[in-house]
């Protein structure tokens, strides 16, 4: 199997017209691979049909852990391990500990959700990027054509580029 | 994105200026040599970092004994410059959360400074957490670890407890939103890098960052959870810090308005302080397009809110005080504001209610050296609003025969300047290395809103033609 990769790398540099162009190209029966741009463009990640993010559903899931640790830590400590006498009153005061669990509720999602994104993502420290062009991360929006996954000729691809904005369209090889 | 803007919208970004420029601006601190204006105040800072932490390490060294406390006064300016610092740092994730949700775009210019501001405070404050102990070598008793005593636990019912898991969330989860904005930039800088130090830094902690639409999709459902949760996170911090004293039973501590009063004090410190500093860093680092008037305004108007919030709050708990008709409730806020501390509840009262209303005038709130002085102003009162809270409640306790003063010591000072050499220690490295600017952000809504920013229209033949 041949390991090198060959992509078309369509450039273009206003975010309207790239979140246009994606709708052009992929209307013309091209298989755009993604689109890399130096900040969010919204509904861009639909236009190219990634399906939706379930990171709500991961965080809603580290929340519910969170907050489930903190009543199992207060309960254990508080009503079972070694409980306190404070004036007769219950062992089990719940409003007391609303504010820690309160806060293992956020703490978990937040740690939780934030690891789920480096790990969906695949990023960690010191990984070295897949980078198409370093302006990307500057004032260009790329995007992106495996010619693996396309049947058209890299001739018709860049002239649909070209067309629909592309301010230069590049080979790049990995 | 092209979003639907009224046109009597100011402009977000000054100057007409593109994508590019933006970078470059943002950039230049951090890839340039360091000026020598960065070299004069980081030196300075590190020498008042360094007395400071001969002060605290003395502190340390020989017990809290080395403070002006006495028997009757047995919480002073640790307290108080804790509670003061814990409040500067919520302007941050204010900005960061509240202001996401409320879709206010002027805060993405503004926000990766107050939250790197934050987490230098909430440091600072930890550090007063920390010599109040007397012991910080056993700070680690205040978590709920496994020990040889029992095990015997922390006491989930007590307000300080509640606090010690409210800062370090705090902290924790500021540190991880700051960061995780950080990460698009860091990767800008790694894209534009030229030597192998920076190459090979900000390359580790861009995490191999490539700005891919499904990472910005999954990127922007973090950020708007991690605000969502911050937002309510953040109130809780200061209602808690507030319960250490509302929970109490002493005369001027056990009021139920302390948590929305603590608060609201807390944001108007926090303002103020972020004021301050974006008032030097826009002019030190030639940044007044991004930190235009119009922030200047919106920060001013904040703090006037907020000022009149906390104004209310000190009149309700006159009233309250009178109205409720105990005799121990009321002579401790005559006390305040009539007995030998009168000096510091005035200054609290001139400072915190009738400074910030002279930002009622338009001439007054854009003016940008009085915006200085009142936003220093404001957290002068503030420190004296919490010396007036904690001091002045305790120093005329039940019993007249035990009746004291607190006088500073050169420690109770030395260890405030610590926390000043620390915050600013930090903030100028915070200034040199990581971009001031969250520039994916302030890019992200300059088209949205600057009418200036060079527009292209697509003409025949897909080439394209610049309009401004």
């Amino acid at each position: 199997m041949n390991t090198t990769e060959k992509y078309l790398v369509g450039v273009y540099d206003d975010e309207d017209e790239v979140l246009h162009a994606v709708t052009e190209v992929k209307g013309k029966g091209v298989k755009i691979e993604e689109v890399y741009t130096p900040f969010p463009i919204h509904g861009l990640d639909t236009a190219i049909g990634h399906p939706r993010t379930r990171i709500p559903i991961a965080a809603f899931l580290f929340g519910l852990t969170g907050l489930t640790c903190a009543q199992f830590l207060i309960n254990y400590t508080m009503v079972f391990d070694w409980p306190m006498i404070i004036g007769g009153k219950d062992f089990f005061a719940l409003p007391d500990w609303i504010p820690v669990t309160f806060e293992g509720t956020v703490l978990f999602t937040a740690f939780g959700m934030v690891f789920t994104f480096f790990v969906s993502n695949s990023l960690w420290p010191g990984k070295k990027p897949k980078t198409f062009d370093l302006r990307s991360t500057d004032d260009k929006f790329i995007m992106t054509i495996n010619m693996g996954t396309n049947k058209k000729s890299e001739a018709e691809i860049e002239e649909i580029l070209k067309a629909s904005g592309a301010i230069e369209v590049n080979v790049k090889q990995f | 994105m092209s979003h639907v803007v009224s046109p009597i919208r100011e402009t977000l970004v000054g100057g007409g200026r593109s994508y590019h420029d933006v970078t470059q601006d943002i950039c230049k601190q951090v890839e340039g040599e360091p000026t020598k204006e960065w070299k004069i105040a980081f030196s300075v800072s590190c020498v008042i970092f360094a007395y400071g932490a001969y002060c605290l390490g003395y502190t340390w060294w020989q017990g809290i004994g080395v403070w002006g406390l006495n028997k009757t006064v047995g919480w002073a300016w640790d307290i108080t410059n804790f509670v003061w610092w814990v409040g500067i740092g919520h302007a941050g994730t204010l900005i960061s959360a509240v202001l996401l949700l409320f879709r206010q775009k002027w805060r993405t210019s503004i926000n990766r400074a107050a939250e790197a501001m934050t987490i230098f405070a909430v440091l600072c404050a930890a550090s007063f957490i920390l010599a109040h102990m007397g012991r910080p070598w056993l700070a680690h008793w205040a978590l709920p670890l496994p020990n040889t005593f029992g095990s015997l636990w922390v006491n989930f019912n007590s307000p300080l407890v509640w606090d010690v898991f409210a800062i370090s969330t705090y902290l924790s989860v500021s540190l991880v939103f700051w960061y995780l904005g950080l990460i698009p930039d860091l990767a800008t800088i790694r894209d534009r890098a030229q030597t192998k130090a920076s190459k090979f830094w900000y390359g580790l902690f861009s995490v191999g960052w490539t700005g891919s639409a499904k990472t910005w999709a999954r990127y922007e459902y973090v950020s708007l959870i991690l605000a969502g949760i911050s937002t309510p996170l953040v109130l809780s911090v200061h209602t808690i810090v507030s319960m250490d004293f509302a929970t109490s039973v002493i005369p001027g501590w056990h009021t139920t308005i302390f948590p929305p009063y603590f608060v609201a004090g807390a944001i108007f410190s926090g303002f103020a302080m972020v004021q301050t500093l974006l008032l030097v860093t826009r002019v030190v680092f030639k940044l007044e397009d991004y930190i235009t008037m119009e922030h200047i305004e919106m920060m001013n108007i904040i703090i006037t809110v907020t000022g009149s919030v906390v104004g209310i709050a000190y009149l309700t708990e006159f009233f309250i005080a009178w109205y409720s008709g105990v005799e121990y409730e009321s002579y401790c806020f005559i006390n305040r504001a009539f007995g030998p501390y009168w000096w510091a509840y005035w200054m609290m009262m001139t400072c915190n209610v009738i400074s910030p209303q002279l930002f009622w005038f338009k001439s007054i709130r854009t003016n940008i050296l009085i915006s200085f002085i009142l936003s220093v102003v404001v957290n002068v009162g503030m420190w004296f609003e919490r010396f007036v809270i904690i001091v002045s409640s305790l120093h005329r306790d039940y019993i007249p025969s035990s009746w004291a003063m607190f006088s500073p010591t050169m420690y109770d000072i030395g260890d405030y300047i610590f926390s000043f050499g620390l915050f600013f220690t930090l903030f100028f490295l915070f200034a040199k290395f990581l971009p001031v600017i969250n520039m994916a952000e302030v890019k992200s809504v300059m088209k949205g809103v600057s009418s200036n920013y060079p527009f292209k229209k697509k003409s025949e033949g897909g080439k394209e033609s610049v309009t401004h």
